[in-house]
């Protein structure tokens, strides 16, 4: 399907069909626009005509243009993209710094069998210059191969020119349950719903009203009692946001599947209308995440996410939102672990860290409180403040609950989090650092936070106000030598290094 | 597991200099409060009441602060490099102790402000492959800073491996 460059026969230039789709999408992006012209009529003269009809040619003109300067090529060592006309750029990778290959398909491409490769490395990016290729287009077929060349390193060895697609033999480590769509409304796409019919609502009404007054609508509203109109508004709000946020769960999650590859590759595969894959190589998997937001939580559900190398920005998801049972199941498998390290008992932290939540929860509404006391607003509003009390209360007894850490013989475990409950399994591996802090109360407290550092996720996971000895020791003993030379062991004034000890 | 287990202080200390440095910055920063309250109290007399006790307190707190964070920064501040690992502690109220191992470090970068120009400092920091691990060692005296930014680099390239 690739054409070649006349130059070199190893540079091979993006997808002719593309030419057809970055004007189409361009035109999908200017739909509202159009409608709202076509609702509202625009006066039309020739030289509005003239300037859509010159913007048409350059967006078909820079797509020609874009489609002949860039190429790509894989060569044994590396990836390079070439392309630019007046600034011509080269970006490359070494082959054996990739970490995932991500093939995106939206419905404009899908409907030319074309999909986006991403070429993900690790690096962390500094300023504008990310460390990722992305070739907008391919054909799907094209990008498969790619995807299973790039991150099979067993294959890597054999070059694979034939063209014809190895199907890996993949295990299954998860598939959508349709029952799940229960936890669709949990989650925060059903805000985004509401948010975004409110917003088309809003503007619609902004353009409508200036037009007619729908049948005298509006005085019929304003004529019903107040509490009707509340309550209507209220149920009208709620199933936006349930239609809305089921819609949205089944066009991200339809078809959904993780599996493992042949040679080391976790691939997820999902998506409705936008088809969109993520595989990424095992190797660069530095643990797991779950996380039970307040909503999900309540509702017995969780997400499970990688932490792994080169993948951020929400890329690591491994489930839907899922039961919770079934989130520490794959998050198990993804690790070849039975139980999931995210099972693990935790260990508690000292009660004083759960003085200290409680401090931060009161203290900040006795102050609001009597700061309206003295202000001169009703006194009501400094009462009311003081209700805030249970709620403040209650999610620092759960912070404190949510508090604990744990080692396994392979991974670190640290959870967190109030209201939110936040469980990180770390690879012992992965730690590339550690920094432990200490504020001023902490250090009244006889407490520390302790942070793993690595290259993977968020870059650090801590242990939070967990005992000064015990985060040190907990720190020592996940990588052995790390933090050891710096410690000190004091029996009765005489001092002993830790290596003597542990 | 003891309670009495700590993390000793890295055995190299900042440059003195870095005290009358941190100085200079804090009484900056006092200024760049002080200013626009003592040019209110000229311009404004309606607001003299409750400003005067306003510049009086931050002159309080300015002042202690640039007295006393200086010379606790400099107690604190401690750096330490062995054959495996640099090691450094910062802080004053808040106290924060890092690691990392040589066979991590990425980049050693050497920087320095026009105030630490003016006392001959130079700032020296440490990354790894992490987005969160960085380690800055403020305050070292110039040359010196020079010298570890060399013998760091020399270090880290010797190590094999992409650090992650």
């Amino acid at each position: 399907v690739t054409q070649t460059a006349p130059r070199n026969p190893d540079w091979q230039r993006l997808d002719p069909r593309m030419l057809a789709v970055t004007p189409l999408r361009q035109l999908a992006g200017l739909l509202p626009v159009i409608a709202v012209v076509l609702v509202i009529g625009v006066r039309q003269d020739i030289g509005g005509q003239l300037y859509g009809l010159l913007a048409g040619v350059l967006v078909v003109l820079a797509g020609v243009l874009r489609w002949l300067t860039t190429r790509y090529r894989i060569t044994k060592e590396r990836v390079e993209l070439r392309s630019g006309l007046l600034f011509r750029t080269t970006r490359s990778v070494p082959r054996d710094r990739i970490r995932s290959v991500d093939v995106t398909a939206g419905p404009v491409h899908r409907l030319f069998g074309l999909s986006v490769v991403k070429i993900g490395t690790g690096e962390r990016t500094d300023g504008a210059e990310s460390r990722e290729l992305t070739l907008d287009a391919v054909s799907a077929a094209e990008a498969d191969r790619m995807r299973q060349r790039l991150l099979n390193r067993l294959g890597a060895g054999n070059p694979d020119h034939s063209g014809v697609p190895v199907e890996p033999t993949a295990t299954e480590l998860a598939a959508l349950n349709w029952s799940w769509l229960r936890f669709a409304p949990l989650t925060v796409s059903s805000l985004v719903a509401v948010g975004a019919v409110a917003g088309a609502f809003g503007q619609l009404i902004g353009e409508v009203s200036d037009v007619a007054d729908l049948g005298g609508v509006r005085e019929r509203l304003s004529a019903a009692p107040l509490w009707l109109g509340v309550s209507a508004f209220a149920v009208l709000v709620l199933v936006i946001a349930l239609v809305g946020s089921v819609l949205i769960f089944v066009e991200a999650w339809w078809g959904f599947r993780l599996v493992r590859e042949l040679g080391g590759t976790l691939r997820t595969h999902r998506g409705l209308l936008t088809i969109r894959s993520v595989s990424l190589e095992e190797r660069r998997l530095r643990g797991v995440e779950v996380i039970e937001p307040p909503l999900l939580r309540i509702g017995r559900g969780a997400r499970a996410t990688a932490v792994a190398t080169g993948l951020g920005g929400g890329r690591g998801a491994l489930l839907p939102p899922a039961p919770r049972g079934e989130a520490h199941r794959v998050t198990g498998a993804v690790l070849t672990e039975d139980p999931s390290p995210t099972r693990t008992t935790l260990r508690r932290h000292p009660l004083v860290a759960l003085r200290r939540r409680l401090v931060r929860a009161v203290l900040p509404v006795l102050v609001g409180s009597a700061v309206l006391w003295l202000a001169p607003v009703p006194a009501w509003a400094a009462w009311a403040t003081l209700g805030l009390l249970p709620v403040t209360v209650l999610l620092a007894l759960d912070a404190y609950r949510n508090l604990g850490h744990a080692l396994t013989s392979r991974y670190l475990v640290t959870r967190h989090g109030a209201g939110v409950r936040d469980t990180v399994a770390l690879q012992r591996s992965g730690v590339i650092g550690w920094t432990v802090s200490q504020s001023f109360f902490q250090r009244r407290a006889g407490l520390v936070t302790v942070t793993a550092t690595t290259a993977a996720g968020g870059g650090a996971y801590s242990v939070i106000d967990v005992g000064h000895a015990e985060g040190l020791a907990v720190a020592e003993q996940t990588v052995p030598g790390l933090l050891g030379p710096f410690l000190q062991y004091d029996v009765g004034g005489a001092t002993n290094t830790l290596s003597s000890r542990l | 597991m003891s309670e009495s287990l700590r993390l000793r202080p890295p055995r190299q200390l900042v440059s003195r200099r870095a005290i009358a440095w941190w100085t200079a910055q804090a009484a900056l920063e006092v200024a760049a409060v002080l200013i626009p309250l003592g040019g209110g109290w000229i311009l404004w007399s309606g607001a003299r009441p409750w400003l005067t006790g306003i510049t009086i307190a931050v002159v309080v707190v300015g002042l202690g602060y640039v007295l006393v964070m200086p010379q606790w920064r400099f107690r604190v501040h401690r750096w330490e490099t062995t054959h495996d690992a640099v090691y450094t502690s910062a802080g004053w109220i808040s106290q924060e102790w890092r690691v990392a191992p040589m066979s991590r470090i990425q980049t050693v970068d050497i920087e320095r402000g026009p105030l630490q120009q003016l006392f001959g400092l130079a700032t020296v920091t440490v990354t790894t492959a992490s987005a969160a691990g960085a380690l800055r060692l403020a305050g070292l005296d110039r040359a010196l800073a020079e010298d570890l930014v060399e013998q760091l680099t020399h270090t880290t390239q010797a190590t094999p491996g992409d650090a992650t």
